[in-house]
C-alpha cells in the first residue's frame, strides 16, 4: 500500500494511537498535552481538585491554613515540623530537583538556607527619577 | 502613533535589576489628567500632564512626576506563617470632587484610601514658636502677631484617610469604585465584599463560591468591575471562562447570578491546557455600559451584554503559543494575568504580549497592530513601528520568529486615556508613555 509521511514524531516516543496523532497534526494543543504527558506522566493524579487548581495552589494564588508549609509559602522555620519531615525522610529518597519540584509533595524539608530574607528597608522608586 | 518613552526605568535591560521596581498596575484618572502606577515594592507613583503651553507646543501632554509614596508595606501574618506581599495589585482612582485627588490601592489583603492633595501656602508668625518651628520662651514674648500665609514652593502631599483590612482570606485581584460613588467592592479568590468609603470596621459580602469542602472546589474568582452606570449591577469573571452579572437588588447575597456568560466549547478543541487557557484574566465594562471585554491567555473577546451564549467579536492576540503550551506550562507563563483596555470611545481596545509587544484590535475596521515598547526602538517623537511574528517558514527581514520572543519581557499592564489617544504601557520596570502624532 501507499506509504504515509508522518510529521510528528515518531509513535513510539509519545506513545498515542494512530487516531490521536492524526488530529495532532490539526491540533497544536494535542500536541503539546501529548509533550507534557510525556515528560511528567504523575500528571493528572493528584488527589482532589483539578491539576490546574491544584498548580495555583502551589502558586501561593489561594492557601488553606494546613496546608500552607507544605505549598511553600511559609516563610518562617519550624523546628517541629522540620523535625518531623526529617523523620519521615529517613527511610525515604528525597526528590530529585527536577520538574517535579514545584509540584505538591509533602515531602519536601524546609531549611533555614531554603527560605528569602525578609524585606530590605524602603527605596524610593526608580519611576520617581 | 508617535511615541516617547517616559521610561524611567532603573539599570539596563540586562541585569541589575531590582524586583521592587516591578510595576503591577498603571491607571488613568477621570480627566486624564493625572496617571498612576503601582511596583511590586508597594509604592505608587503619580504622574501629571503638562498643561499647554503656547511657548513650547511640542511639550504640550508630557507626564511628569507629580507625587511618590509608600502605599503598602510587608507585613507578616503570624498565625498562618505567611508573607503578605506590598505589591500593589490594583488602583482605582475616585471622581474628583474638589482640589484634592483620592484614590484606593490594593495589596493581596489591605485596600487603603489614599488623598493627595496640593499645598502651595503655609503659614508663618505663629507667637509661640519661630520660623523652625522651635518653640520660643512664652515670657520673652511682649508683642503678639497674627500669623498669615504666605506662598511656598508647591508640595504635593499623600495621606492615607482610610484603611480597609482584615476582610479577605484570600488575595485580593480587584477593586472598583461604584458609580454611586459611596460605596466600592474588593474581590479575592473567593468572595467579594462591598465597602462604605467611609466605613473601615464593617464590609458585606456580596458574592462567596467557596466551596463547604475545599476539596471540591473548581474555579475561582479572577476579576470583578461595577457598571459604569448601574450602581446595583457587576460582573465577576471565573477561572473558567465565564462571566456572571449580578444584580444587588435581587438579594443581599449575590451568589445566583442575573446573567451568566459562557462560550460554549468545541469539544474537539478539548485538551489538558483548555481550563488554563480559558481562564480571564481581566473583565472591563465599556464606557458606554453595553459591553464586555474579557481577556484570557490567547484572546480578547467582547460580550454583548444582552447576549449571553457568546462572544460577539473574539480577536487572537498571540495564536502562535499554541505550539509553546507545553513550556509555557513549565516556566509557568501559562498563568500571566494580562489586562485589556478599551478607548475612550470603546472603539479600540488594547492589550500586551510577551517580547514586550502590545496589540490594538481596531473593532470598527477589523483592523489589529502590534507594537513595542521597547527603548532600543523609541526615540523621543518617533513614530512606532509595526511589528510581526512570523510562524513557521521563510522570515522575513523584519519579522521575529515565535522561538526567539522574550516571554520575560511581559506588558500585563497598560492603560488608555479616558478621551484621548495616549496610552500608557508598562514593560517590567518601565513605563511607556505613546500619544497619537498631532499634525
Amino acid at each position: 500500500g501507499p506509504k504515509r509521511q508522518r510529521e510528528q514524531a515518531p509513535r513510539s516516543k509519545v506513545g498515542v494511537g494512530k487516531d490521536t496523532q492524526e488530529k495532532e497534526t490539526v491540533i497544536p494543543e494535542r500536541a503539546e498535552e501529548a509533550k507534557l504527558k510525556a515528560k511528567y506522566p504523575n500528571l493528572g493524579q493528584k488527589p482532589g481538585g483539578s491539576d490546574f487548581l491544584m498548580k495555583r495552589l502551589q502558586k501561593g494564588v489561594f492557601i488553606s491554613p494546613p496546608f500552607s508549609w507544605r505549598l511553600g509559602r511559609q516563610k518562617y522555620f519550624d523546628s517541629g515540623d522540620y523535625n518531623m519531615a526529617k523523620a519521615k525522610m529517613k527511610n525515604k529518597q528525597l526528590p530529585s530537583a527536577g520538574p517535579d519540584k514545584n509540584l505538591v509533595t509533602g515531602d519536601h524539608i524546609p531549611t533555614p538556607q531554603d527560605l528569602p530574607q525578609r524585606k530590605s528597608s524602603l527605596v524610593t522608586s526608580k519611576l520617581a527619577g | 502613533c508617535a511615541g516617547y518613552p517616559g521610561g524611567r526605568g532603573s539599570g539596563s535591560e540586562t541585569g541589575g535589576r531590582s524586583e521592587a521596581d516591578i510595576i503591577s498596575t498603571v491607571e488613568f484618572n477621570h480627566t486624564g489628567e493625572l496617571l498612576a502606577t503601582g511596583d511590586k515594592g508597594g509604592r505608587v507613583v503619580i504622574f501629571q500632564r503638562e498643561q499647554e503651553s503656547k511657548h513650547q507646543p511640542h511639550r504640550r501632554g508630557e507626564y511628569n512626576v507629580y507625587s511618590t509614596f509608600q502605599s503598602h508595606e510587608p507585613e507578616f501574618d503570624y498565625l498562618k506563617s505567611l508573607e503578605i506581599e506590598e505589591k500593589i495589585n490594583k488602583i482605582r482612582w475616585l471622581p474628583q470632587h474638589n482640589a484634592a485627588y483620592f484614590l484606593l490601592s490594593t495589596n493581596d489583603k489591605t485596600v487603603k484610601l489614599w488623598k493627595v492633595s496640593e499645598r502651595d501656602k503655609r503659614p508663618e508668625g505663629y507667637n509661640l514658636k519661630d520660623e523652625d518651628g522651635r518653640l520660643r520662651d512664652p515670657s520673652m514674648i511682649t508683642t503678639l502677631r497674627v500669623p498669615v500665609l504666605r506662598p511656598m514652593d508647591l508640595m504635593v502631599e499623600a495621606t492615607p484617610r482610610r484603611v480597609f483590612a482584615n476582610a479577605h482570606t484570600y488575595h485580593i485581584n480587584s477593586i472598583s469604585v461604584n458609580s454611586d460613588y459611596e460605596t466600592y467592592m474588593s474581590a479575592d479568590d473567593l468572595r467579594i465584599n462591598l465597602w462604605n468609603f467611609e466605613i473601615t470596621n464593617q464590609s458585606f459580602n456580596i458574592v462567596d463560591i467557596k466551596p463547604a469542602n475545599m476539596e471540591e472546589l473548581t474555579e475561582v474568582i479572577t476579576a470583578a468591575e461595577f457598571h459604569p452606570h448601574h450602581c446595583n449591577t457587576f460582573v465577576y469573571s471565573s477561572s473558567k471562562g465565564t462571566i456572571r452579572l449580578c444584580d444587588m437588588r435581587a438579594s443581599a447575597l449575590c451568589d445566583r447570578h442575573a446573567k451568566f456568560f459562557e462560550e460554549p466549547e468545541d469539544p474537539s478543541n478539548r485538551s489538558f491546557f483548555s481550563e488554563i487557557i480559558s481562564s480571564i484574566s481581566d473583565v472591563k465594562f465599556s464606557h458606554s455600559g453595553r459591553y464586555i471585554m474579557t481577556r484570557d491567555y490567547l484572546t480578547v473577546k467582547v460580550w454583548d451584554l444582552n447576549m449571553e451564549n457568546r462572544p460577539i467579536e473574539t480577536y487572537q492576540v498571540h495564536d502562535y503559543l499554541r505550539s509553546k503550551l507545553c513550556s509555557l506550562y513549565e516556566n509557568d507563563c501559562i498563568f500571566d494575568k494580562f489586562e485589556c483596555v478599551w478607548n475612550g470611545s470603546d472603539s479600540v481596545i488594547m492589550t500586551g504580549s510577551y517580547n514586550n509587544f502590545f496589540r490594538m484590535f481596531d473593532r470598527n475596521t477589523k483592523r489589529d497592530v502590534t507594537l513595542e515598547a521597547s527603548r532600543e526602538n523609541s526615540k523621543p517623537r518617533a513614530i512606532l513601528k509595526p511589528r510581526k511574528v512570523c510562524v513557521g517558514g521563510k522570515r522575513r527581514k523584519d519579522e521575529i520568529s515565535v522561538d526567539s520572543l522574550d516571554f520575560s519581557k511581559k506588558i500585563l499592564h497598560t492603560a488608555w486615556h479616558p478621551s484621548e489617544n495616549i496610552i500608557a504601557v508598562a514593560a517590567t520596570n518601565n513605563l511607556y508613555i505613546f500619544q497619537d502624532k498631532v499634525n
